[in-house]
């Protein structure tokens, strides 16, 4: 009797959380499933015809905002990685005493909220604003304009992933046994074979990681890109915002979005069928 | 010249990694700059001149101390339920072998790894099929959805390294499962749980992709911001974003240091205290 009782214990502890992420994220994803293949107006409401070329019409349309996010998102994460990586690893190994307030350094921008954050580069990139004119002269911003590029707009996803990068990067760079690099000069490795050839390989799950982190997020964003870019950096994610929220074309919008997260949950599966779901939620393994 | 080179090959990496931070941190020192600014339109881009006006007065706007106030409302109801259903499946994940636990790690991934605007749109789609009104509730729903990934990544973060041992004797000492886990294991996971709590504290307050979808006409201190940038932000958002920053470092910065007092107090083998860093942040 008891070994049944033992054997429900976890059930019980799981049932509320995961009942709630269910109701709430799951059986969503089915509605919005549902309704991206239906037809109708706010008007006369929406009936289920398994119009699947809501999709068509909807990728078609807006392949051009598609293929901008996916390109912003990837040039942003590859710049979090080059700008993250010697910062994660200058925490690790060069802070000393320093490396709690560089940790705490890192995480500080979580302090004050998303928005802001973004309309202070707006600030901050304004035509007026010195920084401006040290890119001016340059050449690098050649009409005297920053915001309202792309280059803006990449900045932006780029400044505000850059913790999601830093952290899995630090994680595993702290991790990495020391010994091994002495070994590797040991047997007259130059600093930059230990590196490439040690360093590198033993932390690619967290750059993996950080490469999930700082993408997916930027793929959906639509905050940078309204703040910081004109109406030639829209993303798809600014497409769905008007199009669930002022234009009010709800199956079309769902469709998009539906394709965002197909696409990411693609990606996503081949990931965690490679490397498993530890580098995204900590070490199972390690614990056992 | 040769020691210089010396030098700078020395400490390039931590040079790069400095500007880094730099990057990271001169927006929230504009925008603390930026709450003493006197601008002359509506628009607070510029800088204009020096002024403590809006630091005297704060809360002088009403639209934005509501919304504020709901924030902080939401906030702390979904610090609440997400810590109270997270850690009970942390503890789940961490204690127990069942079936169905390579779903379960599935289903707390997945939320985290799914744009912010997905969820949002997803949830809207579920709301507007049941004719639900968005407002405090439908918002609360969705802030505590997030925030459940979170809380258990970092409480389970904490059960790993937890001696069993301790709860073994507590049991040989004739304690039954309850006072176990109440006089035992509660307070030995209770930083783990409190990071979670403000972690999801600070989730909540900073959401604007999902609470977008979601609020109907209820207004949070985001959507308030979104919504004053096209008429123009007052100065009190960024008199109102500092003090939320400084008031976040010192809570953080007290939980750092009750948890070294503690640490400290309960005898920790001294190899362990040393390994163990101030601020552990859950990856």
């Amino acid at each position: 009797m008891t070994s049944i009782r033992q054997r429900l214990v976890p059930y019980g502890l799981l049932a509320p959380g995961l009942i709630w992420l269910i109701l709430f994220f799951v059986v969503p994803m089915y509605y919005m499933g549902e309704l991206s293949l239906k037809t109708g107006s706010l008007e006369t409401g929406y009936q289920l015809t398994w119009a699947f070329d809501n999709y068509t019409e909807a990728i078609s349309q807006y392949s051009t905002q598609f293929f901008r996010a996916f390109w912003y998102a990837a040039v942003a994460s590859l710049l979090c990685l080059i700008i993250g990586y010697p910062l994660a690893y200058a925490i690790a190994f060069k802070a000393g005493r320093w490396k709690n307030l560089m940790l705490f350094a890192v995480v500080a921008p979580f302090f004050t909220t998303y928005l802001i954050r973004t309309i202070a580069w707006k600030t901050i990139l304004d035509d007026s604003s010195p920084v401006v004119s040290v890119l001016e002269f340059l050449q690098l911003a050649p009409d005297g304009r920053v915001l309202a590029t792309s280059g803006a707009v990449i900045a932006g996803l780029t400044y505000n992933f850059l913790p999601f990068m830093v952290l899995p990067l630090f994680a595993s760079l702290e991790r990495l046994d020391q010994r091994l690099l002495e070994a590797g000069k040991d047997l007259y490795a130059s600093t930059a074979q230990t590196f490439w050839r040690i360093t590198i390989p033993l932390t690619m799950p967290g750059i993996v990681a950080g490469i999930l982190l700082t993408f997916i997020p930027a793929v959906g964003d639509y905050v940078n890109a309204e703040f910081l870019g004109g109406t030639n950096q829209s993303m798809i994610g600014n497409v769905i915002q008007s199009k669930y929220l002022v234009v009010r074309d709800y199956p079309e919008a769902a469709a998009l979005s539906f394709t965002v997260m197909a696409a990411i949950l693609i990606g996503l599966l081949i990931y965690i069928r490679l490397a498993g779901t530890q580098a995204l939620m900590g070490d199972e393994e390690e614990a056992r | 010249m040769k020691k210089a080179w010396a030098w700078f090959k020395e400490h390039v990496v931590l040079i790069i990694g400095l500007l880094a931070l730099a990057y990271m941190l001169l927006p929230i020192l504009i925008i603390a700059i930026f709450s003493f600014n006197d601008p002359q339109g509506k628009f607070n881009f510029e800088w204009v001149g020096f002024t403590t006006e809006y630091w005297g007065k704060p809360f002088a706007i009403s639209g934005l101390t509501d919304a504020l106030l709901v924030s902080l409302r939401l906030a702390f109801l979904t610090s609440i339920g997400a810590t109270i259903l997270g850690t009970l499946i942390a503890i789940a994940l961490v204690r127990y072998q069942f079936f169905g636990r390579k779903a379960t790690n599935l289903l707390i991934v997945i939320p985290m790894a799914t744009p912010e605007i997905v969820i949002g749109a997803s949830l809207l789609s579920m709301f507007l099929i049941y004719g639900a009104d968005l407002g405090f509730t439908t918002l609360l729903i969705a802030h505590i959805m997030f925030s459940i990934s979170f809380v258990v990544v970092v409480v389970r973060s904490r059960l790993i390294g937890f001696d069993r041992r301790l709860e073994e004797a507590a049991a040989d000492l004739g304690a039954n499962a309850f006072t176990t886990f109440r006089k035992v294991t509660l307070p030995l996971i209770a930083p783990g749980v409190l990071s979670a709590g403000l972690l999801s504290f600070a989730l909540s307050i900073d959401d604007f992709v999902i609470s977008n979808f979601n609020s109907g006409s209820e207004v949070t201190f985001p959507l308030y911001i979104y919504g004053a940038n096209q008429r123009g932000i007052p100065v009190q958002v960024n008199v109102i974003a500092t003090m939320l920053f400084v008031v976040t470092i010192l809570a953080m910065l007290a939980v750092i240091l009750q948890q070294k007092r503690a640490e400290k107090g309960a005898a920790m083998r001294p190899e362990e205290a040393a390994n163990k860093p101030a601020i552990s942040i859950p990856v």
